[in-house]
């Protein structure tokens, strides 16, 4: 593991730490039933579990962080697709949309065969859905159907495989040091995921978008951004970066992180749902914790 | 371990919406869409409750093959009823008295068949289940509502989707002082179709 690595591991875990003594401390003095505080350590319990998940799997080396994110891949369409209503005809298609495609696009990634991968969901598996999909012979609603597990595929498991295949990287000077990338694209992203939460709260006023999203405010995006592009541009020494590119760059990755979430809120909004599913207590689905990070990774990527 | 990887494949979570899990005896009627169908119920309840809880199915269609011989008597300790050639000495109730004055649950289908259209409801109900309610007042009857099962593994289809599935259990039904036969099977099934609405997989 990379010096850098050991020190926002250890950073990430005491600040779990600090909010898991602010949560028990809140608990004790909130009157008992008290939703928001439960909610709140609720989601810190999660918080735990994931990054020990995330570093463990980091750690160990380009297999394991390949199958962590596979892993996520499989269960992040489960969620969108549970929720488009596809039909009969469409089952062989979504046996092989998760038991060839995601595996193979893995497959790709880990073999750092870039050529392919970055090509193999938009072009081929497009392309082959809306065969496998026509061989079903069902055509009501046929094109609607194509597009949802299109879209599915593109969003839970292209965008996703984007992040192994930072490992993969080569970086003049920055040789043995690709896990920095992936964990400081995930720490941009989740913070000011958090961020834009904790800045809504406090002093959130006026929607961005009423309809779509009532609770996301310009005060809780500004606020949150702007510090999560700060702490980026203060994590600057962990990438092969200068301050002021980290600092564009994790602006960037705020506003990709931004909208990529909102379009996700239009999904789901479409299906009448508030969370994905209920996975990860607190957090509602996989999805939920990572449709932030969806779009950015491929922008980071490239 | 079964329990657990059909709990992986469908996340499934049993929600008790009308009653809670305790080991009374209870027979669990529900809608029919997949051969997962009686599976997921029985690893959604708690594992005491899964050593006491037997489904009920078809015996035509669970002795052909040995896996599925072996899936019915091995793993899930199916009781196989007749569904044709019934006669007095091959009553179907038979089997399922026996097992309900053994002391086991059951899980029961009484549509009698999988559901293989898309987009209308549930068969209508057979009236199995009032016989049994009538000679065994002392189980309990909960109405199960099973969402999604039938995009997971439907009929005809032999890979199970890993997409989420969701099991609704609703209150006990009772047989009424001198319901009929009809009647009282028209309730059961309004009490399954009932659970739907607060079925939703997310």
């Amino acid at each position: 593991m990379p010096r850098e690595t050991q020190w926002i591991a250890a950073i990430l875990l005491g600040l779990l730490t600090i909010a898991t003594l602010i949560g028990a401390w809140m608990a004790r003095r909130a009157r008992p039933g008290n939703a928001s505080v439960a909610n709140l350590n609720q989601r810190t319990r999660s918080w735990w579990w994931m990054v020990a998940l995330f570093i463990a799997a980091a750690s160990l080396g380009r297999a394991t962080s390949a199958l962590l994110f596979c892993a996520v891949s499989f269960l992040a369409p489960r969620e969108m697709l549970t929720l488009s209503p596809t039909r009969r005809g469409d089952h062989r298609t979504l046996a092989w949309v998760f038991f060839v495609i995601t595996p193979v696009q893995y497959a790709l990634v880990y073999r750092d065969w870039y050529g392919l991968f970055s090509i193999f969901v938009p072009v081929w598996a497009f392309l082959f859905i809306a065969i496998r999909c026509a061989l079903g012979q069902d055509t009501r609603r046929y094109h609607e159907r194509v597009a949802k597990i299109q879209w599915a595929l593109m969003t839970c498991v292209y965008f996703i495989s984007h992040a192994p295949a930072l490992l993969d990287l080569r970086i003049a000077g920055f040789e043995g040091r690709n896990l920095n990338l992936l964990l400081f694209l995930t720490i941009v992203v989740q913070l000011s995921d958090i961020l834009q939460y904790v800045w809504g709260k406090l002093i959130g006023r006026h929607p961005v978008v009423p309809r779509l999203s009532p609770k996301k405010t310009w005060e809780g995006l500004i606020g949150g951004a702007g510090s999560a592009a700060l702490v980026g541009m203060a994590l600057w020494w962990m990438t092969p970066f200068s301050p002021l590119a980290a600092l564009l760059l994790s602006l960037a990755i705020v506003a990709a992180g931004f909208f990529g979430g909102l379009a996700m809120s239009a999904v789901k909004r479409d299906a009448g749902v508030k969370d994905w599913s209920h996975l990860i207590p607190g957090h509602g689905g996989m999805l939920d914790r990572i449709d932030p990070c969806a779009s950015p990774r491929r922008c980071s990527s490239t | 371990m079964i329990a657990g990887l059909i709990q992986l494949l469908t996340g499934v979570q049993g929600r008790w919406q009308g009653c809670e899990p305790n080991s009374r005896q209870r027979i669990y009627f529900a809608n029919h869409q997949s051969n997962l169908d009686a599976p997921v119920i029985w690893a959604s309840l708690p594992p005491l409750l899964r050593a006491k809880t037997r489904p009920v199915a078809a015996k035509d269609y669970w002795e052909k093959g040995r896996l599925r011989q072996w899936l019915a008597n091995d793993v899930f300790r199916v009781v196989l009823i007749e569904r044709s050639g019934i006669t007095v000495h091959n009553n179907p109730l038979t089997r399922t008295d026996e097992a309900l004055d053994a002391g086991s649950s059951l899980i029961l289908f009484p549509e009698g068949t999988r559901q293989l259209a898309e987009d209308s409801g549930m068969n209508l109900f057979k009236p199995g289940l009032w016989h049994l309610a009538r000679k065994h007042p002392e189980v309990e009857l909960i109405p199960v509502w099973l969402e999604n099962l039938n995009r997971i593994l439907p009929k005809g289809e032999f890979i199970p989707l890993p997409l989420l599935a969701s099991v609704t259990f609703g209150a006990p039904l009772r047989l009424e002082a001198g319901e009929n036969k009809p009647a009282f099977i028209a309730r059961a099934q309004a009490a399954v179709a009932a659970l739907e609405a607060s079925g939703e997989v997310s």
